[in-house]
């Protein structure tokens, strides 16, 4: 099917307009690659690695085409033939293979960060420019970056956290690897709310990265390895859901099936394990009891206006979109102000936007007009890696002291009554 | 390949980055919105203005190089595929409103404006462009224009024949013309205004566009009407028109294509019946109150088994993309998809739906139909694999009877989708043998070296009427 309908939700061709960097364009190159009409060269890989992954291509998409399939099949296929580039090797190797699998080696990182934040040598640094040394899009990342830890969400709150009053069912939380190193906090705020709301909570410590920026840069193998360690240290928790609270890791979470499905020996289990999964907003709003939400001091204060940004793979994927607006909608003295086009990926992408700094800078822009006509003081998503791109997008505008993101789990517990 | 100085001379007429020959840019425009069709063009220019289109239209005509000018590529007759090669040219960059007269009623725009900013645009500042085809959000008005496209509203508002009064356009040898103008009346000469409209690209390319805009209706209702007897519904069609109502919407939808629309668009639709009529009627609240009663009376008449009237815009807005997603929805039950456009008269729908579902169990394929019913306008679309070439035959012989039993009925080849390649055989059916060659004399005066579009509307050879059998 090439009917195109796909071509007005991909941000890419929206930004570029030319169908090489569209859905059906992608599809076409890549069809001509298998076809053999075409070389899988320079060009095509860069094509490939220009899509966000954002998947807005398919629900706009009637016959049901699964661009998120042929894509990871692409760039699995890529990975085959390894011609990367030297510093992208290399950044890739450190990404994929030195960090993301290894949460001691985070633990480390993230307490280096630290130390770089605390100890004021991120102040020298940023005050000698020694910073300047590195490219203009990592210089400014570095800028928004939060507070890392070392201590997640285990160390602080232990594995099993019991529910408030008498318990619904057992969840088991999807900690993530980003998330606990850098969002510690919205972690521990997330079992807070999950108990309260009459979760039992257990989080199993041996879980590891999700897989989704290695399944997503077609490291498969990889990505299936970390699968297959989660699918076994969750099934061993004999819960009734599996709780994300990051889209872009639950997204992939809920297609474990999916990933597993050649595998005889873990197809089923993988099957027990997606058909759990739910982000966090829906397990609150459809099946918790609900705690009341407030805003801190209602008397004084004026109404507070507050904007969304969609998580392209809670909305695409997960098919999630509503749930958190609707929880927005409970806490008393908002007014929600839906923003334009909020359905649009961000540009963040995973570490698209460490590489491909051009395309996603330009989809900051836009997005950063619309987040500012709404006039919001608070502006919440449902990842981390949309939250650090809304905050580099703030501070672009050198709008922080206006606006402030916040995670939607950190803007609820705050406000719990 | 281009030979290499005509390549210089077209890059320095666009830019560098405006004018490619690499592999990507040439497999990306390759094919349009047809299945099955797909041949690579030697180049892809991308020009941004009428001066620049007739530059390379006049290095094209020197070298005689074919151009195959190209908007959304959403076309379903083949229309951009570049069958003999060539250079397409993309209209995207050259996509702005460039006037809007609000005492004449009348806007001038470049042909890459995609149709549904455009309408948007009009319609917030109080205006009404009525024709809106399906692919309205990603096709362009330069390809609607080409194509003579018609869309839900037609049946009241005409078709984009209707809105054209005035074209700029690049003649095959660089040369500009402009054609009628913001008059609604101007009989100098021959019409080539509505001759340019739905010329498929093969006689100049449109680079400006006067569109005429109306007051939009001041409220409007939707329905939806249920059948349990197909047939039931198709003469419920034939009714209303009879009945001299003239809705500004009335589409019908099949059993099959009610089953993928719902499972889209999870509108639960009831998955039992045989037939939808999605009716909308649009003007002065008293007259639309009055028109969807009486056609509430018809439906009950011929045993609809159920009438909604949409509750407010936003149920209707549903209803109506449901109804606009129904081609590609289909798509969803096998890999391949082929969407056809008989037309017949409107008070000969009840035959023809009949003579499909004869037709399709014949030559035992899947055949949903669904369409504009208002206008007897038809898209018979069959589900099938193109790998499996026994079944692409059987349905190519069930499209040929279908085609002819349209003709029979007093209809037509094509309604809206133009002839492009994939109705080229069959246009003798319809014009016969002298309309073919007066219509081959238009394009030489046009177009005298056949570099624009060729291989379209013209078939080398036409097909065979099939002899039909009936009973
Ligand atoms: C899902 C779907 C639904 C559709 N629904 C409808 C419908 O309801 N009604 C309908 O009528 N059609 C429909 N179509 C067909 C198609 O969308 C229309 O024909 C549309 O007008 C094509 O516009 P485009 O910009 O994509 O043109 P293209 O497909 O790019 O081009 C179409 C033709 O126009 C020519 N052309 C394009 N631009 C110019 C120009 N500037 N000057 C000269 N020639 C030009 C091309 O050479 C080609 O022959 C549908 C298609 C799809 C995929
Ligand atoms: S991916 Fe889906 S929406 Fe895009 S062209 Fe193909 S069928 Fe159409
Ligand atoms: S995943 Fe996003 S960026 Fe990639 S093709 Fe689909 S819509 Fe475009």
């Amino acid at each position: 099917m090439r009917c195109g309908f796909c071509l007005p939700a991909c941000p890419t061709f929206r930004e570029s307009g030319v169908e090489p960097e569209s859905p059906r364009g992608r599809i076409a190159l890549m069809k001509a690659v298998v076809d053999g009409l075409m070389e899988p060269d320079g060009m095509f890989r860069d094509q490939m690695n220009h899509c966000l992954g954002c998947r807005a291509c398919e629900p706009v998409c009637p016959a049901d085409v699964k661009y998120g399939q042929l894509i990871e099949k692409a760039r699995d296929a890529i990975e085959d033939h390894p011609n990367h580039s030297l510093p992208v090797k290399g950044m890739r190797k450190l990404f994929f293979k030195g960090i993301f699998p290894h949460r001691n080696r985070l633990k480390v990182l993230g307490g280096a960060m630290k130390f770089y934040q605390k100890s004021g040598l991120r102040r020298v640094a940023r005050e000698t420019g020694m910073m300047k040394l590195f490219p203009r899009h990592l210089q400014q990342m570095e800028s928004i970056l939060p507070d890392a830890g070392v201590h997640g969400v285990v160390e602080k709150l232990g594995t099993v956290y019991p529910a408030k009053g008498t318990p619904i069912a057992r969840v088991a939380l999807f900690r993530g690897c980003i998330m606990d190193v850098m969002f510690a906090e919205t972690n521990c705020n997330s079992v807070k709310l999950l108990s309260e709301a009459g979760f039992e909570v257990v989080i199993p410590p041996e879980q590891v990265c999700c897989g989704a920026l290695h399944a997503h840069s077609g490291e498969m193998e990889l990505a299936r390895d970390l699968a297959r360690t989660n699918v076994k240290v969750f099934k061993e928790m004999n819960v009734d859901y599996i709780v994300s609270n990051a889209g872009g890791c639950g997204a992939l979470l809920i297609e474990y099936d999916h990933l597993l499905h050649e595998d005889a020996v873990w197809k089923e289990q993988a099957t027990w394990f997606a058909s759990r999964v739910l982000d966090i907003s829906k397990l609150l709003l459809e099946y918790g009891r609900l705690p009341s939400f407030a805003e801190s001091s209602v008397s004084v204060r004026e109404p507070i206006v507050v904007t969304y940004q969609d998580s392209c793979h809670l909305r695409n994927v997960m098919r999630s979109g509503a749930a958190p607006r609707q929880l927005i909608r409970q806490v008393g003295n908002v007014i929600f102000e839906e923003m334009k086009e909020a359905d649009r990926c961000c540009g963040s992408a995973g570490i698209y936007n460490v590489m491909q700094p051009e395309m996603a800078g330009q989809i900051l822009e836009h997005k950063m007009e619309n987040v500012n006509a709404t006039g919001a003081r608070y502006l919440l998503t449902s990842n981390p890696g949309c939250l650090l791109q809304m905050k580099l997008g703030l501070e672009k505008h050198s709008n922080t002291d206006k606006m402030e993101v916040q995670h939607v789990v950190d803007f609820l517990y705050e406000r719990l009554i | 390949m281009l030979d290499s100085a005509l390549a210089a001379q077209l890059r320095a007429i666009v830019g560098d980055a405006h004018f490619r020959e690499d592999k990507e840019a040439r497999i990306t425009h390759s094919y349009d919105g047809t299945p099955m069709l797909q041949a690579i063009p030697d180049a892809v220019i991308y020009p941004k203005s009428t001066e620049q289109v007739s530059a390379i239209m006049k290095v094209l005509s020197a070298y005689k190089v074919p151009l195959i000018s190209r908007g959304s590529g959403s076309n379903l007759c083949g229309g951009t595929v570049p069958v003999q090669g060539g250079v397409v040219m993309v209209m995207h960059r050259m996509n702005r409103l460039l006037e809007l007269d609000t005492d004449n009623l009348v806007a001038r725009v470049q042909p890459g404006i995609i149709t549904a900013d455009f309408i948007n645009h009009i319609e917030s500042l109080g205006l009404f462009y009525p024709p809106d085809p399906s692919s309205m959000r990603i096709s362009t008005i330069g390809g609607n224009i080409a194509e003579c496209s018609g869309g839900l509203r037609g049946l009241k508002y005409g078709t984009t024949k209707d809105y054209v009064i005035g074209l700029e356009a690049v003649l095959a040898n660089g040369e500009i013309i402009r054609t009628g103008g913001k008059l609604m009346k101007d009989v100098a000469g021959y019409d080539l205004t509505k001759l340019l409209v739905g010329s498929e690209g093969t006689l100049a390319i449109i680079t400006e566009a006067t569109l005429k805009l109306i007051p939009p209706p001041k409220s409007k209702m939707t329905m939806l009407a249920m059948f349990r007897d197909l047939y039931g519904a198709a003469r419920t069609v034939s009714a209303i028109i009879e009945s001299r109502i003239i809705p500004a919407t009335l589409e019908f939808m099949d059993n099959p294509t009610i089953r993928v629309v719902d499972d889209f668009a999870k509108l639960g639709l009831p998955l039992d019946m045989e037939a939808i009529l999605l009716i909308e009627q649009d003007g002065d609240p008293e007259t639309v109150a009055r028109d969807i009663e009486m056609i509430r009376r018809i439906c009950e008449r011929e045993q609809a088994d159920s009438i909604q009237v949409a509750a407010d815009r936003e149920e209707a807005e549903r209803l109506l993309t449901a109804r606009r997603s129904a081609f590609t929805a289909l798509a969803r039950l096998r890999p391949t998809t082929i969407l056809e456009d008989a037309t017949v008269p409107r008070s000969k729908i009840a035959d023809m739906v009949r003579r499909i579902k004869e037709i399709a169990q014949k030559y035992n394929v899947t055949i949903a139909t669904f369409g504009h019913a208002g206008d007897g306008n038809l898209h018979p679309t069959a589900t099938t694999d193109a790998r499996d070439a026994e079944e692409i035959h059987r349905v190519e012989q069930a499209f040929e009877e279908i085609f002819a039993a349209a003709l029979e009925l007093g209809g037509t080849i094509t309604g809206e989708h133009g002839v492009g390649v994939v109705k080229a055989p069959f246009l003798e059916w319809k014009i016969g043998a002298s309309g073919v060659e007066v219509m081959k004399g238009i394009k030489k005066a046009f177009d005298p070296d056949n570099i624009l579009n060729p291989g379209k509307m013209f078939a080398k050879e036409t097909k065979k009427r099939v002899i039909i059998h009936h009973g």
